[in-house]
């Protein structure tokens, strides 16, 4: 039997939240030192599962598969593809990352890097189930230390935050229960297999599809979230602590972006069909609206927050295009969303450390004090507004690209989103960090060595993908071809 | 079976009814309640050890009063469980002296009696008599604080309905007889196979007995009742109510209804069907705005019954599985809240919900506890109510009942929050003074195997379902 890479990238974090448990809590120094060791140690396994793979193969790679409740033929198996392999290597990347990040946190610690590392095994499992049983406990078992970890360490309105995010994502999984059963008992054999079931999907009736698409829609369009389901989202990120902001943002959205490219596209191909009208149009809602609201907000991280909702809006405008490189796109701008907002997070909570506030009308003339900061907030900025050059973007343009071969009205009207974007991202800038110096943040320090530790790579990466889209590219588009060909979209 | 042949499998009631009466006598001069509490559970580990194979000799007990079956033996056991952790949490509990501790063993153990002759009750009659016996036992035990008002008023509440439901129940048997000539179900079973009755006439009879388990379920409109005694007994026997007679109650309803009555249930499922929904609606709504644990996790157990009763409407091979598997996760995770509610008011001297404020900090390992059960109880995966809920909505999709499925899925959001007011409550307050209490090597030992249960049934239900379907009918 090959060494079980890729469980050994799911439990690793979990077993060390289990040894964290058995460390007394006041040697705070070792309990860093473990969780940071896993999800350093998980982020090398994901290493080596990214180089070893091979992207010209379009199948399952480094696959595990065991037996687990054989009565109802559930399965423990799991795989990556072109599609999940990205988006592995971005939880364990921000994982990683976050949890230098943490070193923050006063209070608790035992519990917040128990909690953490939970948090952890949940996303990663997520990603790489290819059981729905599987799949399911997984994307509950993120469930759990989130609410946690916004409501121990969040901000002054945590409780009801956390509460709302548990209740709402809540009830969209358990739509998806009630779906993943019906796939159960629909599909000959009756399996979870989500390889089966996707070679089986053309068989099922037009009417049974939407159903069951409905049904996972609810779970997955919360997550992303979609417009009208967006509103835990906001309150959630203000009030959750930055290193959770950044896994929020980063990791748990793209769950949701995830469920519709592994489970309702492949399987529910015709109802995908079916719904790839309204689908483009709650991406134009997500990505008009969601910026005209930032652009609103007072509070930095609200700002970022709204900003989220719309990034995510080309994700759905891209699967609506049923085109390569729409699917392309979305793909990607949910791997660079992941990693340009987790920066922004990161930067938000550099600046409420010192000054503790997040409110943009009180700062001002910072880039003066804090060059270091100012050049790196600058630069995430350019990213999130979709610069040429760094990764924003491309998948943006991509996404754009293969919506105007399907839906050209609202492709032309969801630009106006980039230019909006622009606008508030710029006016965020303005009002942090140039003009006159608030008297009050004078003796405000720059950025410190760990910090900078945690943005530095992130910043690579943007650059990177901006300037060779390709070393992204060559990973997933093989994967995508596959499945746009399977679900009978256009090639181009 | 005639009866001399009979006794040598009906040794585990007989051990257990044996060593009731022998703990009332020894409580006159035994002075210590642990001691007799070790003696009851020694008692109960040589009654399963005496059970019966049944797939050995399974047949018709005491000219077919009483069947030995494979479904039987699984409800025994339940029954077994239930009063074997129930006992280790009674030896934990502080409300009650050493004096009373024999006649509260014996009450203990009779009930393990007759609800082991219920679960393998084959006649109406039986299934009257013994189901009455496990009622008189709940009203006494419910009135055991013989000093506190609450004790009394839920038990007097608890007999005025107990008794208006087993009324019902008993003119719905007389209807039967009526209708059939005898109360022997397998003959009845035999009837309707061949002949069918008067369809009209059997299902008000269907109905009335409907009824009475509907009591012992605690399903609404049958669950008045429910929060008075759960918040006035002693807490082991709130444990006790929650779990033992309601198992009891499901594992008749499924033997009666799907087994004996099958050909007439199909007619009515609807009222079982809308009983399901409103039950599990009722219940968590009501349950929102408890302030008393007890009587919260009297309405949650109310709409967990109502989850399970969808397992039952279905009435398909999978869906009694579903009722089945269920039931073990609800025995575990709800003793196990009972268990750690009986810590927490050791050392805060409350059952209010508010005073839970800052537990986590104080006591870790129970909030973390406490915390498990009321996860399991909300349906997270991985734990074993999860994995219950699971079955009991594919049974539902299965046969397509989409309209209990649906709602089984709303009430579970509902029922979130809740669950998760009592955890906010543990983990995100400061904690109030209290004093460290003593834990009892007892309820500790209770609430491990608990928390063990939750989690194996949670993650590796292979064992379990291949012996629940070795149980089916």
């Amino acid at each position: 039997m090959p060494f079980p890479l890729l469980s050994s990238i799911i439990f690793l974090p979990l077993l060390a939240g289990l040894l964290i448990l058995f460390i007394p809590k006041g040697r705070t120094g070792i309990i860093k030192g473990v969780a940071t060791a896993a999800t350093g140690i998980t982020l090398l396994f994901t290493v080596f599962m990214v180089t070893g793979f091979d992207y010209n193969n379009t199948l399952m790679q480094f696959s595990e598969k065991l037996s687990w409740i054989p009565q109802v033929n559930i399965n423990y198996h799991l795989g990556v593809d072109g599609i999940s392999i990205g988006l592995v290597f971005l939880t364990a990347l921000l994982g990683f990352l976050a949890c230098i990040g943490s070193f923050g946190i006063r209070e608790r610690q035992k519990e917040y890097y128990f909690l953490y590392l939970l948090l952890n095994t949940g996303m990663l499992g997520t990603f790489l189930s290819l059981d729905l049983f599987l799949f399911y406990v997984f994307w509950e078992l993120v469930l759990v230390p989130m609410y946690f970890l916004i409501g121990i360490w969040g901000g002054p309105r945590r409780e009801y935050a956390a509460i709302k995010f548990f209740i709402y994502t809540l009830a969209g999984s358990v739509a998806m229960l009630l779906s993943i059963l019906a796939l159960y008992f629909t599909s000959q054999p009756h399996t979870f297999n989500m390889l089966e079931l996707a070679a089986a999907g053309s068989a099922f009736a037009k009417s049974f599809q939407i159903m069951v698409f409905v049904g996972f829609y609810l779970g997955f369009a919360i997550k992303v979230p979609v417009f009208p389901f967006h509103t835990w989202l906001p309150d959630a990120h203000v009030e959750a602590p930055t290193p959770i902001s950044v896994l929020l943002a980063g990791v748990l959205l793209k769950m949701g972006g995830y469920g519709f490219f592994r489970i309702s596209f492949p399987i529910l191909k015709d109802a995908a069909i079916y719904f790839a009208l309204p689908f483009a149009m709650l991406g134009l809602i997500n990505i008009v609206y969601g910026a005209f609201v930032a652009m609103a907000q007072t509070d930095f991280k609200k700002m970022v927050a709204y900003s989220s909702v719309s990034h995510m809006g080309f994700v759905m405008l891209g699967l609506a295009s049923m085109t390569v490189t729409g699917f392309n796109g979305a793909l990607m701008q949910m791997f660079n969303h992941g990693i340009i907002t987790g920066g922004m997070f990161l930067l938000v909570g550099v600046i409420y450390d010192r000054a503790h506030t997040r409110d943009l009308d009180k700062f001002g003339g910072l880039g003066a004090k804090m060059p270091v900061y100012a050049g790196v907030l600058v630069v995430f900025t350019l990213a999130s507004l979709g610069l040429p050059g760094l990764s924003g973007f491309v998948s943006e343009f991509m996404s754009l690209m293969g919506g105007f071969t399907a839906f050209r009205t609202i492709t032309i009207i969801s630009v106006l989103g980039i230019v909006i974007t622009a606008g508030y991202f710029l006016y965020m800038i303005q009002r942090v960090l140039l003009g006159p110096l608030n008297a009050a943040w004078a003796g405000i320090a720059d950025i410190n060595k760990r910090e900078l530790f945690t943005l530095v790579p992130l910043m690579v990466v943007t650059v990177a993908i901006g300037v060779y889209p390709l070393i992204i590219l060559n990973y997933q588009s093989p994967a995508i071809t596959e499945l746009v060909r399977q679900i009978g979209g256009l090639l181009l | 079976m005639s009866a001399a042949e009979s006794i040598r499998y009906f040794l585990p009631e007989l051990i257990l009814a044996g060593s009731a009466v022998l703990v009332l006598i020894a409580g006159l001069f035994v002075g210590k309640k642990a001691v007799l509490g070790v003696f009851c559970l020694a008692a109960i580990l040589l009654s399963i050890f005496c059970m019966p194979h049944s797939y050995e000799a399974a047949g018709p007990l005491f000219s077919n009063m009483l069947l030995n079956d494979t479904f039987s033996e699984f409800f025994k056991e339940i029954s077994l469980l239930v009063i074997g952790l129930v006992i280790l949490i009674s030896l934990g509990y502080k409300g009650f002296s050493d004096e009373d501790a024999g006649e509260y063993y014996f009450l203990l153990l009779a009930a393990a009696v007759a609800m082991m002759v219920a679960a393998s009750s084959n006649n109406l009659m039986m299934i009257y008599i013994s189901l009455e016996a496990i009622s008189l036992i709940s009203y006494m035990l419910t009135a055991f604080l013989k000093r506190d008002r609450f004790s009394s008023e839920a038990a007097l509440k608890y007999f005025l309905f107990g008794a208006l439901a087993t009324g019902v129940m008993l003119y719905g048997i007389s209807f039967i007889y009526g209708i059939f000539g005898t109360t022997d179900l397998s003959v009845i079973s035999g009837m309707l196979n061949t002949a069918g009755a008067n369809s009209l006439a059997a299902a008000v009879a269907l109905l009335l007995v409907f009824a009475g388990l509907s009591f012992k379920c605690a399903l609404v409109p049958f669950h008045m009742w429910v929060p008075d005694a759960y918040q006035g007994a002693p807490t082991p026997i709130t444990a006790f109510l929650s779990a033992g007679p309601k198992a009891i109650g499901f594992a008749i309803l499924v033997r009666v209804f799907l087994k004996n009555f099958f050909p007439l249930f199909t007619g009515w499922s609807d009222v079982a069907q809308a009983v399901a929904i409103i039950t599990m609606t009722a219940g968590n709504i009501i349950a929102i705005n408890q302030e008393d644990i007890k009587r919260m996790l009297g309405y949650s157990s109310i709409a967990q019954a109502g989850y399970i009763l969808i397992g039952f409407v279905v009435g398909t091979s999978l869906g009694i599985q579903a009722v089945m598997y269920y039931l073990i996760a609800y025995v575990l995770m709800n003793i196990g809240a009972f268990g750690c509610v009986i810590l927490v008011s050791n050392s805060i001297k409350s059952d209010h919900i508010g005073e839970y404020t800052g537990l986590a900090k104080r006591e870790p390992v129970l909030a973390f506890m406490l915390t498990v059960f009321l996860l399991s109880l909300a349906g997270i995966p991985p734990l074993a109510g999860f994995f219950g809920k699971f079955l009991v909505f594919a049974s539902a999709i299965q046969s397509k009942y989409y309209i209990l499925a649906v709602a089984g899925i709303v009430n579970s959001v509902l029922a979130v929050y809740y669950y998760m007011k009592v955890v906010k409550f543990m983990y995100m307050g400061e904690p109030r003074m209290m004093a460290r209490e003593h834990k009892p090597l007892p309820v500790k030992l209770a609430l491990i195997i608990a928390l063990a249960g939750v989690l194996i049934l949670g993650l590796f239900p292979v064992p379990f379902l291949r012996w629940i379907g070795n149980s089916l009918l």
